[in-house]
């Protein structure tokens, strides 16, 4: 393999890759305060994108992005203050299956909404030939934003998470929710936080990857299985190894296609959730201690 | 004397179930049903959707205009999602349940080779609007379909190449069942017109990125074409891909990239692609007193006045073509399924969007070589390729 492939080749798996590990931290902060997966989580991006490209024809693509994101964040709240906020005690395989449910209705809404063409937000910067080069390799602009945007909303996730009082809050829920409560933190905010969090960044990642591998109503499940892999491979509830496994997973991918046929680069990402379920349930970066301590 | 003794036994049985449903089924005997199975949402949503909205839209004028010999058309369209499971069970329904006269669709070539068998079986007439060339080869004799050949669309492009003087090419194709016909025909004609395929993927109908594919292509550097053989949105990201990766090699593309949204996906990417396709595109730089120019032209402009959103595709025009071929065979034969049948059979020079229709009992495609031009895309617009 000349050296110029190895690098073409790590770039697409670093973009695929920081995406899904993008979608796995989305799901890795609701997990934390609710103990549940929210398998809408692909959705989110799937709205960011959309809501982008709707704003996109009346406004400048900055101003589209940033209200595309705060869209999908009330709806995230809205989400959160309709169906899981008002239930006493929910047990987790409930509040899975309603999750899956909003997935279905946000899906089937967006299709009437959109219609089933397939969409894109142009190019930030030059256009859908541009492509910068690196150690020999071309990468299009637009990944070097995928993989900037993503890297700084991570930094920003571990920032707020460790020195703001509310990310403090909303870990000590994800430790004991029980004793937040009584330290005076009100959860339930905390909750609807965490899909509104969880909504954001699903929405900015759906807005600079839309270039890149298009928007349309049903993209969301698909996301949600590469993210959801990552999140288990790297430990339910750990963002950053979810970052690890993401790219972990995103380059095996990507290298699986110089050795194996195109075909069966889907089949990587269920054999490897099939195996780590099976041999490290608790993910590669977790503590098997910690996982028996959960109810899921 | 056929119909009223049907109508008979109709009244007879409903009689035996329940009353109200017996009212709706006497009522309704001069309607013709026509079952669609079409993939209006999901994958194949970009093919199933305009051909749902020109069936409605045929219709509706269709029966404004007083209907097929007066017979009006009582359109039931189930939406597969490109599933063949919902296929076969929608096929079942519309046969059992709501004895249909005829179907059209389905959207793609999976499902259709999927319910083959159960409409030749219950002897329904089905006017598919998927590509594959299996589907009417070998010939079954319910089962009829619209769009051109895969076999045609392959020689057309092999032609070209070779008068380009490209001998070494690339497939790229994707994982539904024209992707697999298609690269299953790319690979098989390649030696008639001296080619050779140095490389063939098959890649995922979702798939969302290509650039690794499109690295281990590129890094074959006999490579002189690439051939994409799919419906899906990945025509464009391919494009997209190629050329941000630095690769200018021509890219060809199958009749399944016919619809200017994947052009405009592409955007400056799209350019200089190169792919066969029916007139439908190019209809309005047809010249005059061409056969299909006046139909062409009307289906474009009642197209985009119905639907101002949406542009017209040879998608939707394989199901233009399917309603027009059964509404000719209706006005011929009567209400008489195998007299429809037979008439289907014996059409000939029925000009459609994708060509003029010559069928024969050996051919239930009814369409040549002829019927492909080769479009090229230039400025965000189809053109017509120029050597």
């Amino acid at each position: 393999m000349t050296p110029e492939l190895f690098i073409q080749y790590l770039f697409a798996g670093i973009t695929y890759g920081i995406i899904y590990a993008i979608v796995a931290i989305g799901f890795n902060i609701i997990y934390n305060t609710t103990g549940i997966i929210n398998f809408a989580q692909g959705e989110f991006v799937m709205l960011g994108g959309m809501i982008a490209i709707t704003m996109h024809s009346v406004m400048p693509i900055p101003l589209a992005i940033v209200a595309a994101v705060v869209i999908t964040m009330v709806v995230g709240a809205l989400i959160e203050m309709v169906f899981i906020r008002w239930l006493e005690s929910p047990s987790v395989l409930r509040m899975i299956i309603i999750t899956i449910g909003i997935s279905i209705l946000a899906r089937e809404v967006a299709l009437h909404i959109w219609g089933e063409s397939v969409r894109a937000l142009p190019y930030f910067i030059g256009n859908e030939v541009t492509s910068v080069s690196i150690l020999g390799a071309k990468i299009s602009p637009q990944v070097l934003w995928v993989i900037g945007v993503c890297s700084l909303m991570v930094a920003g996730l571990s920032l707020f998470f460790k020195f703001t009082s509310l990310g403090r809050e909303m870990r000590a829920c994800a430790a004991n929710r029980r004793a937040a409560t009584l330290c005076g933190i009100n959860t339930k905010n905390m909750v609807t936080l965490s899909f509104v969090l969880s909504a954001g960044i699903g929405a900015v990642a759906g807005c600079v990857m839309s270039p890149i591998t298009y928007s349309d109503y049903s993209m969301g499940p698909n996301l949600a299985i590469k993210g959801f892999t990552v999140a288990i491979l790297g430990g339910l509830g750990n963002s950053v190894a979810a970052v690890t496994a993401g790219l972990l997973l995103g380059i095996i991918e990507a290298f699986s296609i110089s050795v194996l046929p195109l075909a069966f680069q889907d089949a990587i990402a269920t054999s490897i959730l099939l195996l780590i379920l099976f041999v490290r349930p608790h993910g590669l970066f977790g503590s098997s201690e910690a996982a028996s301590l959960k109810e899921f | 004397m056929k119909r009223i003794s049907n109508s008979v036994v109709t009244v007879v049985i409903s009689f035996c179930l329940v009353a109200g449903f017996s009212l709706a089924s006497v009522a309704k005997a001069e309607n013709i049903k026509v079952g669609a199975i079409l993939a209006v949402t999901g994958g194949a949503s970009f093919l199933g959707g305009p051909e749902a909205r020109t069936l409605e839209m045929m219709v509706e004028e269709i029966n404004a205009n007083g209907g097929i010999n007066g017979n009006k058309i009582d359109l039931i369209i189930k939406d597969s999602g490109a599933n063949p499971e919902k296929a076969i069970s929608f096929t079942k329904q519309l046969i059992e349940e709501e004895k249909v006269f005829a179907i059209i669709g389905p959207s793609t070539s999976g499902e259709t080779m999927k319910i083959k068998n159960i409409v030749e079986e219950a002897k329904m007439i089905l006017l598919s609007c998927a590509a594959a060339e299996v589907i009417v080869n070998p010939v079954a004799k319910y089962v009829f379909k619209t769009p051109q050949k895969d076999s045609h669309a392959v020689q057309k492009i092999y032609g070209t190449m070779k008068d380009m003087g490209i001998t070494k090419i690339a497939v790229l194709a994707g994982n539904t069942g024209f992707g697999k016909a298609g690269k299953g025909q790319l690979e098989k004609i390649a030696p008639e017109f001296g080619i050779e395929v140095l490389m063939a993927e098959v890649y995922d109908k979702k798939a969302t990125d290509l650039s690794a594919v499109v690295a281990k292509l590129m890094a074959n550097k006999d490579i002189q074409a690439v051939v994409n053989w799919s419906i899906v949105p990945a025509q464009g990201i391919l494009a997209k891909n190629m050329r941000q990766a630095g690769w200018d090699v021509p890219l060809f593309q199958s009749h399944g990239f016919g619809n200017i949204k994947y052009v405009e996906a592409g955007g400056a990417a799209a350019e200089g692609i190169i792919f066969p396709a029916g007139r439908l595109l190019i209809a309005n730089s047809l010249p005059e007193g061409h056969p299909q120019k006046q139909l062409l032209v009307r289906y474009l402009i009642d197209y985009e006045t119905k639907y101002p959103e949406d542009k017209v595709s040879t998608f939707g025009g394989h199901a233009y073509d399917a309603l027009t071929i059964l509404v000719a065979a209706i006005e011929k034969a009567g209400t008489d399924k195998e007299k429809v049948r037979d008439a289907i059979e014996n059409l000939t020079g029925v000009a459609g969007t994708a060509g003029v229709f010559n069928f024969s009992p050996e051919d239930h495609n009814g369409l040549d070589i002829n019927s492909f031009e080769m479009l090229t895309v230039k400025d965000g617009k189809f053109a017509l390729y120029h050597k």
